[in-house]
């Protein structure tokens, strides 16, 4: 499996560390209400099918990259980088 | 204040198998850049051009999105720039040349080495350690942290073997 950095181009999967579901980037707001939380932390979907999951470029460049991956064929889709994306810090 | 002196982590060793040669070498200061949000341009500004990602050139390597080394000078003064650190003694630099440089590589790093042209430079493990691996005219030039050197040392030079011994069947 390979996984394309879109800093470092095509690379081996033992590059990256599996962090789990693009779910932890969609933080609630601070005061919302317990299930929110809960949901956010622990309530997960199992497809059979498109996933979007946080990759971290361990032995790269330490990128945390977004994945959109197939369960079924194990196609990458598309990989992009956390930072990247509209509205992230800096 | 007794002066003391700075050795590096294998002492300057080298060794050659098959005409290939793996030798420590001593790149003086090294100082680590990262650019602070939008300052790229005016980290640029003081320093010279910053390498784009996956290149070196006049002793500044990319090391990681907004961020490069710099290597074998002492670094400006980058206030509200960037943050800088010195990494002098932090990383080991080995150099290997030769014609079986990329094949030894090819044991260690999960990528085609074949096609890196000089200036070219990446971040990639070797083995299972980080690295900041530059291509140079005739060599390639490894950085792995000091406290691996030895470990690095010696999956390099057991590769040099085997590939020689393979040779000279």
């Amino acid at each position: 499996m390979r996984l394309i950095c879109p800093l470092c181009g095509p690379r081996d999967r033992r590059e990256f560390y599996y962090s789990g579901s693009e779910d932890y980037l969609n933080r609630p707001t601070p005061d919302a209400p317990a299930e929110a939380w809960d949901d956010m932390l622990h309530l997960r979907d199992n497809p059979a099918g498109v996933t979007r999951d946080l990759w971290y470029h361990e032995t790269g460049c330490g990128s945390w990259l977004l994945v959109t991956r197939s369960t079924t064929t194990h196609e990458i889709l598309a990989t992009e980088r956390v930072a990247d994306r509209k509205g992230a810090g800096a | 204040m007794p002066e003391l002196i700075a050795k590096t982590a294998l002492s300057g060793q080298s060794t050659t198998h098959a005409g290939t040669t793996l030798a420590e070498v001593n790149l003086g200061q090294i100082t680590s850049i990262a650019c602070f949000p939008g300052q790229m341009a005016a980290v640029s500004a003081v320093l010279g051009p910053f390498p784009a990602p996956n290149t070196h050139a006049d002793g500044l390597c990319w090391t990681g999105p907004d961020q490069a080394f710099l290597i074998g000078r002492a670094a400006p003064d980058l206030t509200g720039l960037a943050a800088t650190t010195d990494q002098t003694g932090g990383w080991a630099a080995l150099r290997l040349t030769g014609p079986l440089a990329v094949d030894v590589l090819a044991r260690l790093v999960p990528l085609d080495l074949r096609h890196m042209t000089e200036g070219q430079a990446a971040r990639a493990p070797l083995g299972h350690m980080q690295m900041v691996l530059m291509r140079e005219a005739d060599s390639f030039l490894i950085l792995v942290f000091r406290s691996m050197a030895r470990t690095a040392w010696h999956e390099l030079e057991e590769a040099m073997q085997m590939l020689a011994a393979r040779k000279a069947l």
